[in-house]
This record gives C-alpha cells, sequence and structure tokens, in this order.
C-alpha cells in the first residue's frame, strides 16, 4: 500500500539538495509547490468566497425587507377592513337614531322590530337598547331582562353622556364607543356598539345613546380568512394587552397577550423580534382608530426564509462541490508544472556534472599527451643508448661473455619499454585516430572478443554468458574501438573474479528503440562507491604492483565516447558490478568526431 | 641501404645511427632541417628517419622540400607526440601509416626500414 502510494508520489517531495549557497532556496520543490499551491488557491478562492458572502447578505437583506414590505401591506389591509367593519356597524346604528324619533325608540315594538331587520341582514346583532341622558336603559330588545338598567356610572356612558358643561362638537354630530370584547352573562364574546344621538327638542337638547351587541363570529372571519404567510397569526389585542379575538400561537380570546403591547402609532408598523418562546418573528401592528382594538400581524421568520435556506443549502453545497474542484484541480497543475520543473533541473544537473566531467577528461587527456611527449624525448635517448651498451655488447667479442653487463641492459630497455606501454597508454588516451565506421553485428563483435577469452575462462572455470538477442539490428559504429572496448571490459571483469566466477554479456533495445544498451556484468569484488566516481580517471588503479596502469578503463571510457556512446557502471562491494554502455544505433562519424576531440 | 637521420636530439640521433651502421644500414645524421638539406644535395639516400617536431621547420614541410629534390626517397616519421593532427598529417604525407612512436625499439624500426625497401 505504502509502496503503491510512494509511485504516485512526485519526485521533488523528496528531494533533499545537499548544495547550499545563494540560490538554494530556488530549489526547493517542496517550498514552491506549496507556494504555488496557496496563492493560486488564495486568487481564485477569495473573490469566490467574497462574492459568496456578498452575495449571501444582500438577498438576505432583500428577501428581509420585502418580507417586511409585505407584512406592512397586510397590516394596512386588514386595518382598513377592520376599520370600515366598524364604521358600518356604527353608521347602520347612527342611522337609526336619525331615521327614528327618541319616542319611537322608546316604543319596545318599534325597537324589535329594528333589531329583526338589522338580524336579518347581519345576523351578528344580538340586541339593541336606548339609554336616556341620566343612564338609564329606557328600551330593550334582546335576549336578556336589562330594561331599566343603570350605566350611568360605566365608564363607556362616561366617555359618551353629554353634560351641559361640554361644548358640543359640531362636527361629531354622532359620538360612537367600541368597547372591548367581553365574555357579559351570555358567556360568549362580544362586543358593544353604542351612539350618542343628541338632537334640539324645542328649546332643549335632547342626548340619549343606541347600544347594540354584536357577536365577534364575523371579526374572527375577517382575520382567519386572511391569508398570512409563514405559520402566521392575525388577531386584535386591546391596549392592555388582552387577547380580543382567537390566536394560533399567542393564546386564547380573553387571556393575556404574552408579548409586550406594542407603543401607540398613528401608522402601520413593522417591526423585528423574539417571541416569548424566543423566535424570531416579524410583527405587524396598528391601532385601530375609534376602537380599543390593536391589530396584530405575526410572522414567524423561521417559516417566511425556509425556502431562502434550503436554496442557500444547496447553493452552499455546490459551493464546496466547486471549491473541492478548484483545489483538486489546482493541486494537480501545481503537483504537474512544479514536478515538471522538477525534472528539468534534474536534467539539467545531470547534463552539467557530464559536461564537467568531459571537461575534466579533455584536460587530463591534454595533460597526459604532453607529460607523454615529454617523457618519451629522454625515453627515447635512455632506449637507444642501453640498446646500443647491449648491441656493443652482441655485436664486440670482447665484452660479449659478460652476461652480468647484458642483464643490466637488458633489465634497462626493459623498463623503458615498461615506460614506453605506459607512454603509449597515455597517448591513445588522449589522441583520436579516424573513426572507421561500418556496418557490424553487435553479436559477432562480442564473440570475437570471447574467443580470445574461452582458453583463460576455461582454465578458471569462470561461465561466460551472452545473451544478445535476434531483434538487436546490425548498426554502424567502429569495429576496432568496439572490439577495444569489449576487450577491455573483459579482462577487467576477469581481473575482478575468483576462479569459478561468471560473466554475463546481456543486450536490448532502450524504450525508445534508438540505442543498443548493453550490459557487462561479473560476480567479482566490486567497487567502493567512494571509488566509483574516479574509476573512469586515467591512473586510477586498485591493482596496485601488479603491473595496472590505471589507464583501461579511462581508455574504455575515451572509446565509447568517440563512437558515440556513453558508459555507467553500477556494483555492489563482494556482488560484483556491471558496466553499462549505451549504442546509438544510428551514428555518424562526424558526431563521433566532436566527442573525441572533447577527449583528445 | 642508405637512410638520413634528422632529429634535434643529438644524443638519441647519434646513437640510433651508431646502432643502424652495426645493423649495416648507412646513415648520416643531422640536427636540422639546414643540414638535412644540404646532405640530400650531397648524397643520395633511399630512405629519411623525420622526428615530425623539428626547431624552425616541422618534420612534414622538410620532407616535402626533400621530396621535391629527390622523388624517389621514402619517408619515415618519428614522432614523440601523440596527437590526432600529427598522425593524420603523418599518413597524409607518406601515403602509407608510416610512423613510430619514440621510444622505438631497434628490432621494429628494422623491420618498418625492410618493408619501405622491398616496396
Amino acid at each position: 500500500m505504502h509502496e503503491r502510494l510512494k509511485r504516485f508520489t512526485p519526485g521533488f517531495l523528496d528531494h533533499h539538495d545537499q548544495s547550499s549557497g545563494m540560490y538554494k532556496s530556488l530549489f526547493n520543490f517542496r517550498q514552491l509547490w506549496k507556494q504555488s499551491i496557496v496563492t493560486t488557491l488564495a486568487v481564485v478562492l477569495l473573490p469566490l468566497f467574497t462574492l459568496t458572502i456578498v452575495d449571501y447578505i444582500i438577498s438576505k437583506n432583500a428577501l428581509e425587507s420585502e418580507l417586511l414590505l409585505r407584512t406592512a401591506r397586510l397590516v394596512s389591509n386588514t386595518r382598513r377592513t377592520l376599520t370600515s367593519y366598524f364604521d358600518e356597524r356604527k353608521f347602520a346604528l347612527n342611522f337609526l337614531t336619525l331615521d327614528n324619533t327618541y319616542d319611537q325608540l322608546l316604543d319596545e315594538q318599534r325597537l324589535k322590530h329594528l333589531l329583526e331587520n338589522l338580524k336579518s341582514g347581519l345576523g351578528e346583532w344580538s340586541d339593541l337598547g336606548v339609554i336616556d341622558h341620566t343612564g338609564i336603559q329606557r328600551n330593550y330588545a334582546g335576549p336578556y331582562p336589562l330594561q331599566g338598567m343603570d350605566y350611568s356610572s360605566q365608564e363607556w356612558y362616561q366617555k359618551l353622556s353629554y353634560t351641559d358643561t361640554d361644548s358640543y362638537h359640531e362636527t361629531v354630530s354622532m359620538r360612537s364607543n367600541i368597547s372591548e370584547v367581553f365574555l357579559g352573562f351570555r358567556n360568549t364574546p362580544h362586543i358593544v356598539i353604542s351612539v350618542l344621538h343628541s338632537n334640539i327638542l324645542g328649546l332643549d337638547w335632547l342626548h340619549y345613546v343606541l347600544r347594540a351587541s354584536l357577536d365577534i363570529d364575523r371579526l374572527n372571519n375577517i382575520l382567519s380568512h386572511t391569508e398570512v404567510s409563514g405559520n402566521g397569526d392575525a388577531f386584535l389585542i386591546n391596549q392592555k394587552g388582552i387577547i380580543q379575538t382567537p390566536s394560533r400561537h399567542y393564546g386564547d380570546i380573553m387571556k393575556k397577550f404574552p408579548l409586550a403591547v406594542p407603543p401607540v402609532s398613528d401608522r402601520t408598523e413593522v417591526v423585528e423580534g423574539l417571541d416569548h418562546q424566543g423566535r424570531a418573528i416579524v410583527t405587524g401592528y396598528a391601532y385601530i382608530t375609534g376602537t380599543p382594538f390593536i391589530l396584530m400581524v405575526i410572522k414567524q421568520k423561521d417559516n417566511l426564509m425556509q425556502t431562502w435556506v434550503s436554496t442557500g443549502g444547496k447553493l452552499l453545497i455546490f459551493l464546496a462541490g466547486s471549491v473541492l474542484a478548484i483545489v483538486a484541480v489546482v493541486v494537480g497543475i501545481c503537483t504537474y508544472l512544479v514536478n515538471s520543473i522538477y525534472q528539468a533541473d534534474q536534467k539539467r544537473l545531470a547534463s552539467l556534472h557530464q559536461v564537467e566531467y568531459a571537461n575534466k577528461m579533455a584536460s587530463i587527456g591534454r595533460l597526459s599527451a604532453g607529460v607523454a611527449h615529454e617523457i618519451n624525448n629522454p625515453l627515447a635517448i635512455i632506449n637507444e643508448k642501453a640498446g646500443l651498451i647491449k648491441d656493443l655488447f652482441t655485436f664486440r667479442q670482447e665484452y660479449a661473455g659478460d652476461q652480468r653487463l647484458i642483464g643490466l641492459v637488458e633489465s634497462i630497455i626493459a623498463s623503458v619499454e615498461r615506460c614506453a606501454t605506459i607512454t603509449r597508454q597515455m597517448l591513445n588516451f588522449a589522441r583520436n585516430i579516424q573513426v572507421n565506421v561500418q556496418k557490424l553485428s553487435l553479436k559477432q563483435v562480442v564473440d570475437d572478443v570471447l574467443e580470445f577469452q574461452t582458453k583463460e575462462a576455461g582454465y578458471r572455470s569462470i561461465a561466460i554468458n551472452v545473451d544478445i538477442p535476434e531483434e538487436i539490428p546490425e548498426f554502424f559504429s567502429d569495429r576496432g574501438k568496439l572490439q577495444q572496448v569489449f576487450i577491455n571490459l573483459v579482462n577487467n571483469a576477469f581481473a575482478a573474479m575468483k576462479d569459478g566466477g561468471r560473466l554475463d554479456i546481456k543486450s536490448r533495445l532502450s524504450v525508445d528503440g534508438t540505442q543498443i544498451v548493453t550490459t557487462v556484468s561479473d560476480t567479482g569484488c566490486g567497487i567502493p562507491t567512494e571509488n566509483i566516481k574516479k574509476i573512469f580517471e586515467p591512473f586510477f588503479t586498485t591493482k596496485s604492483g601488479s603491473g595496472g596502469t590505471g589507464l583501461g578503463l579511462s581508455i574504455t571510457y575515451g572509446l565509447v565516447k568517440e563512437i558515440g556512446g556513453s558508459i555507467d557502471i553500477e556494483s555492489i562491494v563482494d556482488k560484483g558490478t556491471t558496466f553499462i554502455i549505451t549504442l546509438p544505433l544510428d551514428y555518424h562519424a562526424e558526431k563521433g568526431g566532436t566527442h573525441a576531440r572533447t577527449v583528445g | 641501404m642508405r637512410v638520413l637521420l634528422v632529429d634535434d636530439e643529438e644524443e638519441l640521433v647519434a646513437t640510433l645511427a651508431e646502432r643502424l651502421d652495426m645493423r649495416g644500414i648507412t646513415t648520416t645524421w643531422v640536427t636540422d632541417y639546414r643540414a638535412a638539406l644540404a646532405a640530400v644535395e650531397q648524397e643520395e639516400f633511399d630512405i629519411a628517419l623525420l622526428d615530425v617536431r623539428l626547431p624552425e621547420m616541422n618534420g612534414l614541410d622538410l620532407k616535402r622540400l626533400i621530396a621535391e629534390r629527390r622523388p624517389a626517397m621514402k619517408f619515415i616519421f618519428l614522432t614523440g607526440h601523440g596527437s590526432e593532427e600529427d598522425f593524420k598529417a603523418c599518413s597524409a604525407e607518406t601515403g602509407r601509416e608510416y610512423y613510430l612512436i619514440k621510444p622505438v625499439q631497434i628490432e621494429v624500426l628494422m623491420a618498418k626500414l625492410n618493408e619501405i625497401a622491398q616496396c
């Protein structure tokens, strides 16, 4: 699982740059990755969130003000309906006082008749009474024995009754009173409307009051049929805060309204607040003029905002989805880009190292060529002088018998020859002889090389396994140099292995099919990591004292470069070493030439 | 076989001449191009053994001057330097790979001389 996860982890996450210096921060890919993700997300998400929040606030405010406006309109319409309801009834009573003389109204039959007429139109009327200026009920039509009742001490009567000390207001020829809702004898909620009539009778003013009781069913109907959205409630309370018509949520009729009585106002008012149960409500109210009633319209805000909340919820899910998608895309793109930069940088580093290495090899090549040349001349002189001595010993009889002298001279010449071998190899490393390109088969080249080695391999019981598949095509290269490369590598492998080792030579085409990758592996002593870096450098040898010049692998390196290839090494101490030679299928001599010049 | 040896290292050229003499080859040795040209004017040689790097005039140019005077003469270049240019130039001058790298074993040199003489 962990391994599988690791496969999808981009390389730069585990990258730790060993180098330090001025521009180190530029190559902190992890930080670069984080920064680019954070910056991009900030640039993308900040406006998105800002717009979302602003839009949320604006639409919420718009909806709320719309809600307030609608409530205000409803309250004002209902108020108009109620006002005209009460006015109609007052005008009906007033009409009776105008259409009938006081004496007519005192006639019991007449009054009954009038009540019947009222009832026939609007059934809510339950009784009708005439009260004289002293407050005594003079006539009564209705189901209760209220004839002779004294109302003079009652508040409503005192408000209506006219005394001589008052100045009569002309514009209010009709003075009326509408009572609060009360239960009375019948124990059903009703209201009482009283109308004061003033009339000049001879020289005196005649004052009397026409009084009628009404059931509130019709009033209830008006309010209950009011369409109040949001689980709302429309009802009346009086100015003392007693509920006057049935309410759905705020208590029964004649009970105390649980909230504060709203302040007096001429106009329709709408306020927001909390109700006694802590619910957010919108309250619209209006004082109904000429009555003790306050119209209350209460809407529960939660219900009204329900649609908005559910739409908002869907939008919120959409927003979350979008944010997730944006984050995924941004992280993906940033990872891809940073990884591309990382890989480009890795390639750049690798080629930088390669160039550095090639330059180093070129300098060493020039140096060794120079050294070889300078040493060659004195070496040649020593060679000739010693040769002459030997010649003299050989050609002249007087010295010929002295074997010891001849032995000494031969030893000098042998040493010179040994030096010459070294300088020649140094020159070999440095020089570039013209490349001789021809079409060849890799298998043929390897077989030719191994032919020389089979004897030694058999003698030392080293198993040689060659695996060069048929699909490796013939290709153009320099046979001599290629042979030299394999001779050097096979010799190297033989030197590294004890008797009974195993040598593998395998070839395959590279992934893109433009190169042949050949590995030469041995089961020898291996090369420690610290030596691997120096393995291709001239004069680097581990075979101290055994006559190795330390030039074999450096020459191999130069040869592979000359024929346009590259050589690499992998080694594990005590397990073995693998040389990996990559050769181009389409090799051009000119290309090889440029390679070689950097070495020579 | 008469051989002209040209090398600025007197120690080398004189010794080499003596050794070749011992092997029955008539040699004349000089250490610069003037002496070489003078020798060619005075005597006839079959082969010239030239150092590539000579003071004032290099072995390749000297070969051209000698070849103008003695078209039948053959040449072997001796070089202590293994540069690409040297080898290419030597081969181009002689038409064959007649060059030897110092120090050269007398047997190798003798073999080369005999090979050229028979051409």
